[in-house]
């Protein structure tokens, strides 16, 4: 199966996460991940949903999506034309053995450490998929304690906006 | 900002100056502007400031059911047999939940239905209030959209945008939940509201492009077959399919929901296609080399196994809803579009094209066809235990009744009769659960459709086993003046799930014995229930009285009148394709399949 993302421009209207994740499981898809926030827009959302699924099944939970009346428009985004970013916070277990090794990590991956105990640091991480596995399977070894992942987000390159054609007529 | 705002103009096109009411009389102001003048329902604690308001004019006739079940059914019997939208209100909680089943029947046969409920307060929403339930949330999958209503000035704009999308594009049930506080509190109301839906943009002008695809195939095609589903009911486009069939020649299936769409009397039509099909209609489709599918959606009772369906068609798939097209079958040529609009350029699209290269040849494909209309026709065997042969009935009661009729059925073995053997020649005649299959679905739609339609004759076909599911709307028929004609094609059993028992089960009739018929305990006896309600009873056990019956039925129009017709409970619906297995495999009797060499 192959990874889709959608980006879903939405109105931000009462429960319409719900209306959207539930026609995913309505129709037998499983959402791998989501991340909602707002748009440039007032009043509209932005959903960025991932999916594994075959494209014929994608067509039609797309088309599903669309009858949504409060779905105001759906971009697939393709990898190689869109910024993908997760966000990680990460409370790895440390002691004075080590906690250099761990920060030397941390520096290797442009992360950060935002909270520090005498037996644990909580690291937080932005990047694509790959980065953010790639840390993880580096500090798997120490010890993980807790972690808290956002939804991927993703945004086209360059300068056309999903909301540009949206508002014309 | 938005600015796709449409305006929604009342059916009467004119304008209020604000004027302080209540958030219930905006709805009554609201619906009466829209067009509407008859609602169905029940009040309960919810809804009480709406009935306050209700009782205080007479714009809108409210119809008093018995069961919130029954006022959604017969909100959809009243807008299949017209062109109008149906409207059911019922209270908070139970009330709510009560329209859940007409709701869902709604949603699967496209009936352009409005529900609104009332819901608790807004400042008890979310407590486990007395007779709350979260009816957005459950009917979230089953709705066309729904809104729930917490302030009284958002009213007449929510009532409009719910109208506007239950009746565009593909049409569907929207319901509105209006909490108790937004019916009592004051409002300026003003006509018409904005109504602003950016996401909501029905297509219905197709692209030419497509159009003339599809034609070009249709010319070259030597043995296409017209599919046509309740899409072109909805749409209104049986005149534009006359036109088209006539250009083309082409032959014409009419689906479950299509019965009507076009003329059975036509000599193109083949008739109904699918599990209880005509042989022809069923092989037409079979070895069709062209499939035009017409506001058909490809239901898994039409193609029997999806794999080994007309395996050599090709598809023009015609559907307003994009998300049809391609669902089940992959469509060669896809075409989004109204109906009514798609067929009248595919019609001129086709007969540019003969003009250009010369029409198809169909007479191979027809001669083929007729052999098979004339070895197979739609027919039944006499009953071996002296009872009544359900299809008779059902073939006289059309034949007697003709076709201003509306014929209203129950889901079962007598729908499906009710479809083989009555002969329809308009759109809206034949109304029928046919998504969702609701038992139970006759008595109320047929209700409702006396109300839409008071100057024709309507009957319920309804069988023992849905007829007890809602027959308590017999009282309200009777109370309001609303004369339908119930035939209960009383065969004492559940006699689909019989007849699947008898040969698929071993003949292991599992709880399938309802003992209302003959040689049983008679319970209920349904006379006695007709005559409890005010109907009109009659009993029909012998050959010679079926006639009489129904003409004393149709004279009879000062109030219901409901027919029980004992019959054979062994008479099965023939021909059939069994579950699961390719249409190839229809079967014209009990082990008797038409040999029909696939090609």
């Amino acid at each position: 199966m192959a990874t889709h993302v959608l980006s879903l421009l939405v109105e931000d209207k009462a429960g319409l996460l719900t209306r959207v994740a539930g026609l995913f499981a309505r129709r037998g898809f499983n959402i791998s991940s989501l991340a909602v926030g707002v748009s440039e827009v007032p009043g509209l959302s932005r959903i960025t949903v991932v999916v594994d699924v075959e494209d014929a099944p994608l067509e039609q939970v797309t088309k599903q999506l669309n009858k949504l009346v409060n779905v105001i428009k759906i971009v697939e985004l393709d990898i190689d034309q869109s910024v993908q970013r997760e966000h990680l916070l990460i409370k790895v277990r440390v002691d004075h053995t080590t906690r250099s090794q761990v920060l030397e990590a941390v520096n290797l991956f442009r992360a950060r450490v935002v909270d520090v105990a005498t037996d644990a640091l909580v690291i937080e991480v932005t990047g694509d998929t790959g980065k953010t596995e790639a840390l993880l399977r580096v500090l798997e070894p120490y010890g993980i304690k807790e972690m808290a992942q956002s939804g991927l987000l993703a945004i086209g390159r360059g300068s056309k906006s999903i909301t540009d054609r949206v508002f014309k007529n | 900002m938005p600015t796709s705002a449409a305006r929604a103009a009342g059916a009467d096109g004119t304008s209020d100056k604000p004027d302080l009411i209540t958030g219930s009389a905006a709805i009554l102001r609201s619906l009466a502007r829209l067009g509407v003048t008859d609602v169905f329902g029940i009040p309960g604690g919810a809804v009480i400031p709406f009935y306050d308001e209700l009782m205080a004019q007479n714009a809108i006739r409210h119809i008093l059911v018995r069961h919130e079940q029954g006022a959604g059914h017969a909100a959809e019997g009243y807008a299949s047999a017209s062109r109008r939208v149906g409207v059911a209100i019922a209270t908070s909680g139970p009330g709510a939940t009560n329209l859940v089943t007409a709701i869902a029947d709604a949603h699967m046969d496209s009936v352009p239905t409005l529900f609104i409920t009332g819901q608790v307060f807004s400042t008890s929403m979310g407590t486990d209030a007395f007779q709350e339930a979260d009816i957005v949330g459950i009917t979230m999958p089953i709705t066309k959209h729904s809104f729930l209503v917490k302030r009284a000035e958002d009213i007449p704009a929510t009532i409009a945008a719910a109208y506007h999308i239950a009746s565009t594009g593909r049409p569907g049930p929207v319901l509105v939940d209006i909490t108790k506080d937004a019916q009592q509190n004051l409002m300026e109301f003003s006509w018409p509201p904005v109504v602003d839906l950016p996401g909501y943009r029905p297509v219905t002008k197709a692209h030419g492009k497509q159009v003339h695809a599809a034609a070009r195939l249709l010319a070259e095609s030597s043995k296409p077959v017209l599919y046509v589903g309740g899409g072109v009911v909805r749409a209104h486009a049986s005149d534009e399919l006359a036109a088209l069939a006539e250009a083309t020649g082409a032959p014409v299936v009419t689906t479950l929901m299509a019965r009507g769409a076009f003329p059975d009397s036509n000599k193109q039509h083949l008739g109904m296609p699918g599990m209880h099909g005509t042989v022809a209609a069923v092989l037409a489709l079979q070895d069709a080399d062209l499939i035009i599918s017409l506001g058909a959606r490809f239901d898994d009772r039409v193609t029997g196994s999806v794999a080994g369906f007309a395996p050599h068609a090709k598809i023009v798939h015609v559907d307003v809803d994009p998300a049809e097209i391609s669902k089940i079958r992959h469509a060669d040529v896809p075409i989004v579009g109204d109906a009514k609009d798609v067929i009248a350029d595919l019609t001129a699209a086709f007969e540019h094209e003969v003009a250009a290269v010369g029409g198809p040849d169909l007479s191979d494909w027809w001669a083929k066809l007729d052999e098979l209309r004339t070895q197979f026709p739609l027919g039944y065997t006499p009953t071996s235990d002296g009872l009544l042969a359900p299809q008779a009935i059902i073939k006289r009661i059309g034949e007697l009744t003709g076709p201003e009729g509306v014929y209203v059925a129950g889901v079962g073995q007598h729908q499906m009769w009710a479809a083989q053997f009555i002969q329809y020649e308009r759109p809206n005649a034949f109304l029928n659960s046919g998504g969702a299959g609701t038992m139970g679905y006759a008595v109320p739609a047929a209700m409702g459709a006396k109300v839409s339609q008071p100057d024709r004759v309507v009957w319920a076909i309804d069988g023992d086993g849905c007829f007890q599911m809602t027959n308590q709307e017999l009282a309200t028929c009777t109370i309001n003046d609303i004369p339908i004609k119930v035939a209960i094609i009383n065969n004492s059993s559940l006699g689909m799930v019989r007849q699947w028992q008898t040969l698929f089960y071993d003949g292991r009739h599992s709880f399938t014995d309802l003992n209302t018929g003959h040689e049983t305990a008679m319970i209920p006896d349904f006379l006695k229930l007709a005559e409890a309600y005010g109907a009109l009873g009659i009993r029909v056990t012998k050959e010679e009285e079926v006639d009489a019956a129904i003409k004393l039925a149709l004279e009879t129009n000062d109030r219901p009148v409901v027919i029980d017709f004992i019959v054979s409970r062994d008479a099965m619906v023939w021909p059939m394709v069994p579950q699961g297995v390719s249409n190839s495999n229809v079967q014209y009797a009990k082990d008797h399949a038409p040999s029909w060499g696939e090609e």
